[in-house]
C-alpha cells in the first residue's frame, strides 16, 4: 500500500466508503432493525445500567477490539479470553453482522465504515433516557476510568467528564485513573461536585496509617419496593500501576475479607440485591466471585472486555454473575433482576453497543459537549498527518498506534530500544484518516506524560520485560494488574506466557545481535511512575514526528515470537 | 477518616517511627533490647538457618495462624504484615521474608496470656514468600504467602 500514491489511495477509500454507506443503507431503512438492537423488554423489578472505562470519550469514536487476548492457566479459552471468530462462536453471534463488528476486530476497517462510529455521550444519553423510561428508578453505574483519556479531560482537570456524568444521570461510580488527578483533586470533586448527586464508592481504599476508609464503601437504595446495595471496588493496584506519589496516603488492594464484611453488612441491613461495581479487571472479578459469597452480580471493567453475556460463578453461598462492559463509551449494559419473596428469582442481561448512527444525539448533551470543547477546538482539530494504515492499540503485545509512538520516540530521542506502556485505552484511526492532535491525546493524555531516555543494561531490560509479563500472565489473577505487555520497539524477543516468572522472555536480539547482559543500551520510553521523573510531554515528541512525516505509512508491528500459544482461542 | 485521632496522634509519631525502623531493620533490635537479641537467628542468611535459630526446625502448617499480607506490595520498602494466632497458649510469633538477605525480620514474645496479634512493616527487595511462625506449648506452627514486589507502571 505504501507504493500507492496519495491520490489513488484516497480514491480507493472514497470508493470503499460509498460501498460501505450503500451496505449500511439497508439495515437503516428497514424500520425494524434499530428497534431490534435496542428493544430490550423490561424484565423484573430491579434494574441496573452500567458503562465503564469510557476514558473521557465524549464524542463518537472508532474502537477496534483485540485479536490477541490470551488466557493462561485456568483462564485458557474462557471469556474474556476469546477473540474474533472464537468469541462469536462462544456467544452465538452471527459473523458479518453489526454485533459481530461491535464485539470483535474482524474486518475492522471495512465494517467500521459500514456501521459508523460508536459511543459518544450524546448517543449514550439517548439510550439511557429510553431505558429509564421503561425502568422506573433504574440505577446508572459508572465503573470508572471516566475522568482520564482525552485532551479535554486532562486540560479541565477532569471537570468536563464530571459535569457530563452529572448531566447523564450517573448514580454511582467506581475508580482507577481518577486517582492520577491526585488525591486532593479527587477529594475536591467528591466533596464539591458529586455530593448528593453521584456516590463515589470504594470499599478497598483506606488510609495508610490507620486503615480508615477514605470513601463510602457502599450505597443502598430502595428500588420499586426492594432494598438494593451497590458496593464499590477501586482498581486494587492503582499505586503500583500508576504513580504512588499521587495518592501517597492511601492504600488499595483487593481486600476480599473486607468485601465479605461489606456484603454481610448490607445483607443484614436488608439488601435483597447486592451488586459490586468493580474496577478489578475481569479475571480478578471471576476469582473474587468464587471466594466472596452473597453477591448477585459483579459488574466489572478495567480490562476493557466487551463480554456479551455474564459468566456465572458458583460459590459456597450460591452464585454470582460476572460481567464486563468494554470501554471507550462503546457499550451500555442492562441488568434486570426479578426479585420476589425476598430473593433474586431470575435475571436478564444485555450488553448494547452504542451505534451513533442508530441512536439520535441528545440535544442537551450535544450542547454541553460543544460548549466544553469550544475553548480548545483549534488545538484539538490540528491535522498532524494522514495515516495510510489502521491505527489501533488493543492487543496483548503491540498495536499499530503503539508502534507509531515507539517509532516516533526512538527516532526523535535517538534510542536503540523503545518502551511504551501496555495501556488498553485509546481510539482507533481508519486508513486514510487524518491524525489530529485530539487523536494523539486519546493515546497519551495522562498527568505523568514525560518522554524519557535512559541507559539500561541488557540485564535490566530483561528484568523489566519479565516483570511486566508476569503482571499480564501470572497464573493467579490476584497477581495480575490487568494491563497489556509493555510495547517494545527495536528489540526482538520471544515470549512464553505459560512459563514461570523469570523464564518467559528469551531470544532478545537487537539488530540481529544477542542482547548482552552487561552492555548499556539507550532506551526511550514515557509515562514513568517514579517521583521526580521529568521530560517533554510525549504528545509533543510524537506531534513533531507526525508533522514532519505528514504521511504515516502502515506500521510494521514489532511483536515477540510467541511460544506455546498455538491453539489458544485468545489469539487469531 | 478519623481526623481528630489523626491530629492527636501526630504528636505521638516519635514512638511510631521507632517501631517502624525496627521492623525495617534500620535499627537493630540489639540497640533496643540487648538482652533478648537472638543473634544467630537474626543474622542467618537463609530460612533454614533462621528457623533453626528460633528453635523451630520444621514447623507444621496451621490454619489457625492467620497471615495477612498484600498479594502485590504497593511499596516494597514498607510491606504491611499482620499475624494473628488462634492457637491456644501461643507464646511467640516470628516473621520471615525468605528472599531477604537476613530472612528473620521480627520476633515477638507474649507473656502472661497477652493476645498473640502483631502488625509490622517489612522491607522487601524482591518477590518472596513471607512466613509467620508461632510457638505454642513448645510446638511450632507456620503459615505462608507470596508477596509480589514489582517495578510497576504500565497498568490498565
Amino acid at each position: 500500500m505504501s507504493s500507492m500514491n496519495r491520490r489513488e489511495f484516497l480514491q480507493m477509500l472514497a470508493a470503499a466508503s460509498v460501498a460501505g454507506a450503500a451496505l449500511d443503507a439497508r439495515p437503516l431503512l428497514a424500520a425494524g432493525n434499530t428497534d431490534a438492537l435496542y428493544d430490550v423488554p423490561k424484565f423484573g423489578n430491579v434494574h441496573f445500567m452500567h458503562f465503564t472505562d469510557c476514558h473521557a470519550q465524549l464524542r463518537p469514536i472508532w474502537f477496534r477490539e483485540p485479536n490477541v487476548n490470551l488466557g493462561v492457566a485456568g483462564a485458557f479459552g474462557k471469556a474474556p479470553h476469546l477473540v474474533g471468530e472464537q468469541l462469536l462462536r462462544a456467544f452465538g453471534i452471527k459473523p458479518g453482522t453489526r454485533e459481530a463488528h461491535a464485539f470483535t476486530y474482524l474486518d475492522f476497517a471495512q465494517a467500521a465504515k459500514t456501521y459508523g462510529k460508536v459511543g459518544g455521550f450524546a448517543h449514550l444519553a439517548t439510550l439511557v433516557k429510553r431505558l429509564r423510561a421503561e425502568r422506573p428508578n433504574a440505577l446508572l453505574l459508572d465503573g470508572g476510568d471516566t475522568w482520564q483519556g482525552s485532551a479535554t479531560a486532562l486540560w479541565t482537570n477532569g471537570q468536563d467528564m464530571v459535569d457530563a456524568c452529572k448531566l447523564l444521570g450517573v448514580n454511582m461510580m467506581s475508580s482507577h485513573w481518577e486517582f492520577t488527578l491526585g488525591d486532593k483533586r479527587v477529594q475536591e470533586i467528591v466533596e464539591k461536585d458529586l455530593k448528593g448527586k453521584i456516590e463515589f464508592l470504594a470499599q478497598n481504599v483506606k488510609t495508610t496509617d490507620f486503615g480508615d476508609p477514605v470513601f463510602a464503601p457502599y450505597a443502598m437504595r430502595e428500588m420499586n419496593g426492594v432494598q438494593v446495595a451497590v458496593i464499590g471496588q477501586a482498581f486494587p493496584y492503582t499505586p503500583i500501576a500508576n504513580p504512588r506519589y499521587m495518592m501517597p496516603d492511601w492504600t488499595f488492594g483487593i481486600q476480599d475479607e473486607n468485601m465479605q464484611k461489606m456484603v454481610d453488612e448490607v445483607r443484614a441491613k436488608g439488601a435483597k440485591v447486592v451488586v459490586v461495581l468493580s474496577h478489578n479487571g475481569m479475571d480478578v472479578d471471576l476469582k473474587m466471585a468464587s471466594r466472596v459469597t452473597g453477591i448477585d452480580a459483579i459488574m466489572g471493567g478495567h480490562t476493557h472486555d466487551g463480554v456479551p453475556q455474564p459468566v456465572t460463578i458458583k460459590n459456597a453461598g450460591g452464585q454470582t454473575l460476572v460481567t464486563n462492559a468494554g470501554s471507550n463509551g462503546k457499550f451500555l449494559a442492562v441488568l434486570d433482576f426479578d426479585v420476589r419473596g425476598g430473593k433474586v428469582q431470575d435475571f436478564r442481561y444485555k450488553l448494547l453497543p452504542i451505534f451513533s448512527n442508530l441512536l439520535p444525539a441528545d440535544a442537551e448533551m450535544v450542547a454541553y459537549i460543544d460548549k466544553v470543547r469550544a475553548p480548545y477546538k483549534e488545538k484539538l482539530d490540528e491535522k498532524l498527518a494522514v495515516s495510510e494504515g489502521l491505527l489501533y492499540r488493543r492487543g496483548n503485545f503491540n498495536g499499530s498506534w503503539d508502534q507509531l509512538i515507539l517509532d516516533a520516540i526512538m527516532e526523535v530521542q535517538g534510542a536503540d530500544i523503545g518502551f511504551s506502556p501496555g495501556f488498553r485505552w485509546g481510539t482507533t484511526i481508519l486508513p486514510g484518516q487524518a491524525i489530529t492532535f485530539e487523536h494523539l491525546m486519546d493515546q497519551t493524555a495522562i498527568t505523568y506524560p514525560y518522554a524519557t531516555l535512559n541507559e539500561m543494561s541488557g540485564e535490566q531490560i530483561k528484568t523489566i520485560l519479565e516483570d511486566v509479563c508476569d503482571n499480564s500472565f501470572n497464573p493467579d489473577p490476584y497477581y495480575q494488574q490487568g494491563g497489556d505487555m509493555v510495547r517494545v520497539g527495536g528489540l526482538q524477543y520471544a515470549c512464553a506466557p505459560d512459563a514461570k516468572m523469570g523464564s518467559r522472555i528469551t531470544e532478545m536480539r537487537l539488530k540481529g545481535k544477542a542482547l548482552e547482559a552487561d552492555k548499556k543500551y539507550k532506551v526511550a520510553g514515557w509515562a514513568p511512575v517514579a517521583e521526580g521523573a521529568k521530560g517533554e510531554p510525549v504528545w509533543d515528541v510524537v506531534a513533531r514526528y507526525l508533522r514532519d512525516k505528514k504521511t504515516i505509512t502502515p506500521r510494521k508491528l514489532n511483536q515477540p515470537r510467541l511460544i506455546g500459544t498455538k491453539g489458544n482461542p485468545g489469539i487469531a | 477518616m478519623n481526623t481528630t485521632r489523626r491530629t492527636v496522634l501526630k504528636s505521638a509519631t516519635a514512638s511510631g517511627v521507632l517501631a517502624g525502623l525496627i521492623a525495617a531493620g534500620a535499627l537493630r533490635p540489639t540497640q533496643v533490647l540487648a538482652a533478648e537479641w537472638n543473634k544467630a537467628a537474626f543474622e542467618a542468611h537463609d530460612t533454614v538457618g533462621a528457623l533453626k535459630g528460633i528453635g523451630a526446625g520444621a514447623p507444621a502448617d496451621s490454619k489457625d495462624l492467620i497471615l495477612k499480607v498484600p498479594d502485590i506490595a504497593e511499596n516494597g520498602a514498607v510491606v504491611p504484615v499482620d499475624v494473628i494466632s488462634n492457637i491456644p497458649n501461643t507464646t511467640s510469633i516470628s516473621i520471615l521474608v525468605e528472599k531477604n538477605p537476613s530472612p528473620l525480620s521480627a520476633s515477638f514474645d507474649f507473656a502472661n496470656g497477652a493476645l498473640p496479634e502483631v502488625s509490622a512493616r517489612l522491607k522487601m527487595g524482591q518477590t518472596s514468600l513471607v512466613k509467620a511462625v508461632a510457638k505454642a506449648d513448645g510446638k511450632f506452627y507456620t503459615a505462608q504467602k507470596e508477596v509480589k514486589v514489582t517495578v510497576g507502571g504500565c497498568g490498565g
